[in-house]
């Protein structure tokens, strides 16, 4: 019977969330890596039962953990995550030059092809690659030495590499998104890399359309329309229809254009979902209530989806790597807050329920959509 | 080679599977326990020391004899009475990374 897994990053651990199709039901296990701050789990599109995760701790640093069961046991893998040669500096947040240094890993894509490679995206920002199951880890250095990183600087997160998109068509592009550089792009395979940032507008930065400096939140791509690409930046929901070449802004009614995710309906490739936060300072939702947002219009013009979400007096926060849909018939969308709830909607966004309530604060969610 | 017994943080016997004090075969030096922790458990691989540049991470301390170790040479001696066996060698989370 085809199902749902919810592979859940938090604070302190992950859990894994399963429910059959219905998807009203939920059994958690976990906490696994209890204690350990988890950024995020994947899973391997080529082989279900694979699995990726990313725990860390300020105390002991990282450390990647593989399973091979769907997430009921998992084994440590390979946790050295060496940049290519001499790394050079980025800018620190007081704008002076500041060595690159490895922090943690925030974000896992595994191939769709082969269970084997997975891409890693890191704080001080680069994207490592493994070729053998996480064992060991190569940069890709063509993107950190990109001319224009030295001008790289940290969004409040960290200069992190948040964001990696496997472009659904063409097997040797590749997006990433940096907090604060914005989006770039690779045409042969991570070799070389291009910012793509034409269109976007910063304040914080001297000049507002510089071809870096921009803090991208979130990238999505829907497989059946892979030119278009839509974007939550700090401020603004943008949206490209040339591969990233150039972006225009979709935020129109949206109570508030700044946020943290962004995710595409599994089979409507112009329905949008963003959860609007108030502001860069106030992480939580306007009026302490909990909505989603979505366009069915590709931007623009968005609907608040509240059945089932809190309308009062709600003031957790939604991170950039916390919302994902499921690719049953009716689409499932789901998305984790900071005060440790997880919603899920059976239909595509028109109603909500708590999968599970009280989990440590959500970093980060992913689906699987089970044979 | 001194059999040198050890106490690991908790998230550190997580990681490597094991529970209570653990022994390892090594020079009694730091550098020489940490190497041996390392090939008993790799699960522990740069957990205790940064990968980059391999000095002690920021947040983790080394204690023994109710002295704090964590600032001697990798390469001193450790304490005779860790060396004799009567005192463990402790790797411990600073109180601030919690």
């Amino acid at each position: 019977m085809s199902g749902v897994r919810l592979l859940v990053g938090t604070r302190k651990g992950a859990f894994v969330l399963t429910s059959d199709e219905g998807r009203r039901e939920w059994e958690v296990a976990g906490p696994h890596f209890p204690g350990w701050e988890t950024y995020h789990v994947a899973g391997s599109p080529a082989d279900p039962d694979r699995l990726y995760a990313a725990p860390s701790t300020g105390w002991f640093g990282q450390v990647i953990q593989r399973s091979d069961d769907g997430g009921l046991s998992w084994e440590p893998v390979g946790n050295e995550f060496a940049y290519a040669g001499v790394p050079g500096t980025h800018q620190w947040y007081d704008g002076t030059p500041h060595p690159w240094e490895f922090a943690r890993v925030w974000h896992l894509e595994p191939s769709r092809q082969d269970p084997d490679v997975v891409y890693a995206g890191v704080e001080d920002a680069a994207l490592f690659r493994s070729t053998d199951g996480g064992q060991t880890w190569t940069e890709l250095a063509g993107l950190r030495e990109h001319g224009s990183g030295a001008h790289w600087q940290p969004g409040a997160g960290g200069m992190c590499l948040h964001t990696i998109v496997l472009d659904a068509a063409d097997d040797e592009r590749m997006f990433a998104a940096i907090s604060a550089a914005g989006v770039c792009r690779t045409d042969d395979g991570g070799v070389s890399w291009q910012p793509i940032n034409k269109g976007l507008l910063s304040d914080g930065i001297p000049s507002p359309a510089a071809e870096v400096g921009h803090c991208v939140h979130r990238l999505a791509q829907h497989p059946a329309r892979p030119q278009t690409l839509y974007m939550q930046k700090h401020w603004d929901v943008m949206r490209s229809d040339d591969g990233g070449d150039s972006w225009q802004e979709v935020s129109g009614d949206l109570p508030t254009d700044f946020g943290f995710p962004i995710a595409v309906h599994a089979h409507e490739p112009e329905t949008v979902y963003v959860v609007p936060i108030t502001s860069d300072s106030h992480h939580f939702p306007p009026e302490g209530r909990l909505r989603v947002y979505r366009s069915r219009t590709g931007g623009n013009e968005w609907e608040p989806l509240t059945a089932g979400l809190p309308q009062r007096d709600c003031y957790v926060n939604v991170l950039r790597d916390a919302m994902a849909v499921d690719a049953l018939p009716e689409c499932g969308v789901y998305f984790g807050t900071t005060g440790g709830q997880v919603y899920a909607s059976a239909d595509g966004g028109d109603s909500w329920t708590a999968a599970v309530r009280d989990l440590p604060a959500v970093l980060s969610v992913e689906v699987q959509t089970l044979p | 080679m001194t059999v040198i017994h050890v106490v690991l943080p908790a998230h550190l016997r997580q990681l490597a599977r094991c529970s209570g004090e653990v022994s390892v075969d090594a020079e009694p030096t730091q550098r020489a326990v940490l190497d041996a922790l390392e090939r008993q458990y790799p699960a522990l691989r740069w957990t205790m020391r940064d990968a980059a540049t391999g000095r002690r991470r920021a947040f983790v301390r080394f204690y023994a004899c109710e002295e704090d170790l964590s600032h001697e040479s990798p390469d001193a001696p450790l304490p005779t009475a860790v060396v004799e066996g009567r005192e463990p060698f402790l790797v411990v989370g600073a109180m601030a990374g919690g």
